[in-house]
């Protein structure tokens, strides 16, 4: 070995122990950044790494029933056979799907869009081909299932409405979440909720939601579930007790089938609402999977306008049916004697106008009792005109027109009570005597809704008290009830006078409704008011020539028919509305139909049977995992 | 090699060499293999399959290499030294000529069957032709520009042909393990100061030169949030595996960001991070341990042979070693850009694992053949 070999040993060895101690150097520096991140950042870090592991997934409660007042299920949540496929299990989605839609085509239009989900999300994210089968369905998909790889038959939940249309205008509907109705409740955000739209699902929407529950779940990077942590279902929505009587609302239903109507049937002293039907109705059903543009078009261009609750929502001139609060104002302000007569002699004069009675030739002298009877123009007429029109309004405000209770049903209508002040102040001009007149015969400004003019029968029948209509007895533990309505001041004489002239209407030989009266439950008898709201005006002309027949003329033009009345006369308990939008008269239309809807009424009486207690809330289940 | 004969190759006794062997440092390696298994099983959810079983067999190859390249005489190969490396010059030009494309990038040659990848070749022959270039070379030339010519040559072919391929990672590699025994040899510190001083000039030059996914890496490095879900994605979800592991780990098989798959390539590139995620802070501090020890133990090897092809040799070893752990764990820790490094005896890859191997079997014939003098002029005409 020379002395130039040591030179660049020596060299070496220098640069090889720097080299060293370099390596060294820098691994104490990544030791150093090694413990920054795993011991000084180690807990931020571990709260992103569980952020990443773990997911929420919110779990919708099963929304509470609605149910009637016996417990009969008039909304519930019923099973929804689905099928749904998971891509990265089926070998060829698209054979798999050609074959699953020859099993059950008629979701065959469904192909695109089940394509189009499944080309947009993961392989194993679920998509899912057809909703509502058919039990046969479903059971035919199971038995084909090895033959379709990928796709899972599946049991979801899914609102139903068993009645339909018959109660479509009371319960409501739920359907999707659209953009302004969303708030703070996470459950709105949720794929395929579903919210209240209308009737009582959307009035009492929140206790009916429940409380959303959670499912902590293990994901991959992808959003694979890979495992469940932990689960709380959340609370059920309340279940809520409706005042209804399924069976009166069926049969009333079927009653006014084919007619545009309406049909209240209500306790005069709870203000219980044992049927509430606005005929046609529609299938709520529709709405909760999407209701298609031709159905929709169908509602919509429908003249009997099926998507209107006429009994909240229809504001019509109550017509002859106002004449009992004509007769309570004139006794009220000493007017008229109930004994008091007046001559109708078909026509009245008030300057240079003419009033006429309907009935040609006139009733000869009427006194207050002949006049509900026989349902005399002539005599309200003279009645209004000594009263004049305020005073109408108050009585008419005192028995529940204008108002809207606070029913529990949304976009209610509060009808219209004119005063001399009102007419002033919305139109300018001043009020005119003829107006006060045909005022007191129900015509005119004067508007009221089916509902109203059922309030207003319960509360002459009643003993004059304020009673408020009302369609729920309970959500949850919560009971709503008014026992004991307050007094309206009206002397309980007067109104006997006017449920005496009413009596006779239904049940005295020539009272306008004598036709329609009930003769066979003994003691329980109807007594009631008919009324006819004309649509258009009367020509001078056409009178001359002889009114022509509601039967001549064209649907939309013919007079709407209206009746009310109470039942038993001896001990009252039921109010009834009924009005038959351009049916003609109200004695030959709508007084057979509320005399036929009052004897179901008081053969079932369902005043006197035990209603269901509240539902108290179910317990929320929940389990660690 | 055809007219030797076994002693010949083995020079003497084969069986005394055999004891002869670092049996400690051939420990060492097999412990770091092991912690690889173990980390390949873990990544298969427990399963042998595809990768815990394949790595243990290539090892297993690795270790006959290795016995095998450590009992051949070390002048043997200091005289294949200059063959070897202009065949896998030659291979590297015809990679780049015919190669296969696989990740962007001609890397892999074809031959008889055999899919080889000429860069990794190189690694092993550009030492050797190196150690066998500044074994011939006095002290005093070391810093002549006619001695240095041609060491630069040496190297600077095989990068330009790795770097066009394009792979910078391994070109990088080259050029640094090589600069690295330029550095050993006796390189003057005046011209390492003016070189570093003009490749710091040259960056922006160089910059120009880089691929657009290159430069992208390089800014995600600087800045993560520019690409949240893309490359600064995995250096994000990297470190978020090595902070919750914590000091002590989640636990063999029990790393939420590795098997929940928010980590990438966590069979090859990030293991290490898996591993910190697994073991904590104590698992990766003893595995970096375990490579200082292994360098440790080569760079006394290199200082102990009194031969100085073998000192090159087993020195250029280590640094591509060495290379290879600063790249890979800084790169997951993300101290530098992402680069396809992978972390040596640990990472699956059959090619990586093999030329490991070869290299140290390369340092255990120098341990073996320590005193072996071998004279400054000896085979400089082979």
């Amino acid at each position: 070995m020379d002395w130039r070999d040591n030179t660049r040993y020596a060299v070496f060895t220098r640069r090889t122990a720097l080299v060293g101690f370099g390596t060294t150097a820098f691994f104490a520096g990544l030791v150093a950044r090694m413990y920054k991140l795993q011991v000084t950042d180690a807990a931020q870090y571990a709260e992103l790494a569980e952020e990443n592991r773990v997911s929420v997934r919110l779990l919708a409660p099963p929304r509470g029933r609605i149910v009637d007042r016996f417990g009969l299920e008039l909304a519930a949540n019923r099973q929804n056979f689905r099928a749904i496929l998971v891509p990265e299990q089926a070998d060829d989605p698209l054979k798999v799907l050609d074959r699953f839609f020859k099993l059950v085509p008629r979701f065959a239009d469904e192909r695109d869009r089940v394509l189009k989900e499944i080309a947009r999300n993961r392989k194993f994210m679920p998509a899912t081909i057809a909703e509502n089968l058919s039990w046969e369905e479903f059971a035919a998909i199971n038995f084909y299932a090895p033959d379709l790889p990928g796709v899972q038959p599946d049991v979801g939940h899914t609102r139903d409405y068993p009645y339909g249309p018959d109660l479509a205008h009371v319960v409501g509907y739920v359907a999707k979440v659209a953009e302004n109705d969303m708030e703070d409740d996470p459950l709105l955000r949720l794929p395929g909720f579903r919210i209240g739209k209308s009737g009582i699902e959307r009035t009492i929407d929140k206790p009916l939601r429940g409380k959303a529950g959670a499912s902590r779940v293990e994901v991959n990077a992808y959003g694979r579930v890979i495992r469940e942590l932990q689960r709380n279902d959340g609370t059920p929505g309340d279940d809520a007790v409706l005042t209804l009587d399924m069976d009166i609302q069926s049969f009333a239903t079927r009653r006014v089938q084919g007619e545009s109507a309406s049909v209240v049937v209500m306790d005069i002293h709870s203000g219980d609402i044992y049927a509430l039907v606005s005929s046609p109705g529609f299938d709520p059903n529709l709405f909760n999977v999407g209701i298609s543009r031709t159905d929709w078009k169908e509602l919509i261009e429908n003249p009997f306008k099926p998507l209107t609750n006429k009994v909240i929502q229809g504001q019509y001139p109550p017509g002859s049916t106002f004449k009992p609060v004509t007769a309570l104002a004139a006794l009220a302000h000493g007017v008229a004697s109930p004994t008091e007569t007046v001559f109708c002699s078909s026509v009245m004069t008030l300057g240079n106008h003419q009033f006429h009675c309907w009935k040609k030739g006139g009733h000869g002298s009427v006194n207050l009792k002949l006049g509900i009877k026989y349902s005399c123009d002539i005599y309200f007429y003279e009645m209004a005109r000594r009263l004049g029109v305020d005073k109408i309004a108050d009585m008419a405000n005192r028995m529940g027109l204008g108002e809207d209770y606070g029913i529990e049903l949304p976009n209610v209508k509060d009808g219209n009570v004119p005063t001399s002040g009102w007419k002033l102040a919305t139109t300018g001009v001043s009020w005119q005597q003829g107006e006060t007149l045909i005022t007191g015969i129900g015509q005119g400004y004067l508007l009221a809704t089916p509902l109203q003019l059922a309030v207003m029968t319960a509360r002459l029948s009643n003993g004059g008290k304020k009673v408020v209509p009302h369609l729920l007895r309970s959500v949850g533990s919560k009971t709503f009830n008014n026992p004991h309505p307050e007094e309206l001041g009206i002397d309980p004489d007067h109104l006997a006078r006017v449920m005496d002239g009413m009596n006779a209407v239904s049940n005295e030989v020539g009272g306008t409704a004598f036709g329609s009266r009930i003769a066979d439950l003994g003691e329980l008898t109807i007594a009631g008011k008919t009324g006819t709201a004309q649509v258009r005006r009367i020509s001078m002309a056409e009178r001359d020539k002889g009114v022509m027949k509601n039967e001549d003329l064209p649907w939309i033009q013919r007079d709407h028919a209206l009746f009310v009345a109470f039942a038993p006369m001896i001990a009252p308990q039921y109010a009834i509305c009924v009005v038959v939008e351009h049916g003609g008269g109200g004695s030959k239309v709508a007084s057979p139909i509320a005399r036929d809807i009052m004897r179901e009424t008081l053969m079932r009486d369902p005043a006197r049977r035990p209603a269901l207690a509240p539902i108290a809330s179910r317990e929320p289940t929940s389990q660690e995992g | 090699m055809f007219g030797l004969s076994l002693s010949s190759v083995f020079g003497s006794s084969v069986a005394h060499k055999l004891r002869d062997l670092n049996w400690p440092l051939l420990f060492l390696i097999a412990t770091v293999a092991s912690i690889g298994f173990a980390m390949l099983y873990s990544v298969a959810d427990g399963h042998l399959d595809p990768w815990a079983k394949n790595q243990m067999t290539r090892f297993a190859v690795g270790c006959a290499i290795l016995v095998f390249v450590a009992l051949v005489d070390i002048r043997i190969w200091m005289s294949l030294a200059y063959p070897a490396y202009a065949v896998a010059l030659m291979l590297l030009v015809a990679v780049d000529l015919f190669g296969h494309i696989g990740m962007g990038a001609q890397r892999w040659i074809k031959i008889g069957g055999l899919s080889i990848q000429p860069s990794e070749l190189m690694k092993i022959t550009l030492v050797l032709a190196l150690a066998r270039y500044f074994h011939g070379v006095k002290a005093e030339n070391v810093s002549r520009l006619l001695t240095l010519l041609p060491a630069l040559a040496l190297i600077g072919v095989p990068f330009a042909l790795v770097v066009v391929q394009p792979d910078l990672g391994t070109g990088m590699l080259l050029a640094l393990g090589g600069s690295g025994l330029l550095f050993v040899a006796g390189l003057s510190w005046r011209i390492i100061f003016a070189v570093l001083a003009m490749a710091g000039a040259a960056i922006p030059v160089a910059w120009g030169f880089l691929h657009d996914y290159q430069k992208r890496r390089v800014f995600t490095f600087l800045d993560p949030s520019l690409d949240p879900l893309g490359a600064g994605y995995h250096i994000t979800q990297s470190k978020i595996a090595f902070g919750s592991g914590g000091v002590f780990g989640k636990g063999f098989m029990q790393g939420t960001q590795s098997h929940l798959n928010f980590l990438p390539e966590k069979q090859t590139d990030f293991i290490f991070t898996m591993f910190s995620e697994e073991f904590g802070l104590i698992g990766a501090v003893t595995l970096l341990m375990l490579y200082w020890m292994i360098l440790a133990y080569g760079l006394s090897i290199a200082l102990r042979s009194r031969n100085h092809f073998g000192r090159l040799v087993a020195f250029g070893v280590l640094m591509t070693f060495l290379l290879y752990i600063l790249i890979n764990t800084s790169m997951v820790m993300g101290l530098i850009p992402v680069v396809g490094v992978p972390l040596p005896l640990v990472s699956y890859g059959g090619t990586a694992m093999l030329t490991l191997m070869f290299g140290f079997g390369l340092l255990m014939c120098v341990h073996v053949h320590r005193n072996a003098e071998i004279p400054r002029y000896k085979g400089l005409l082979l």
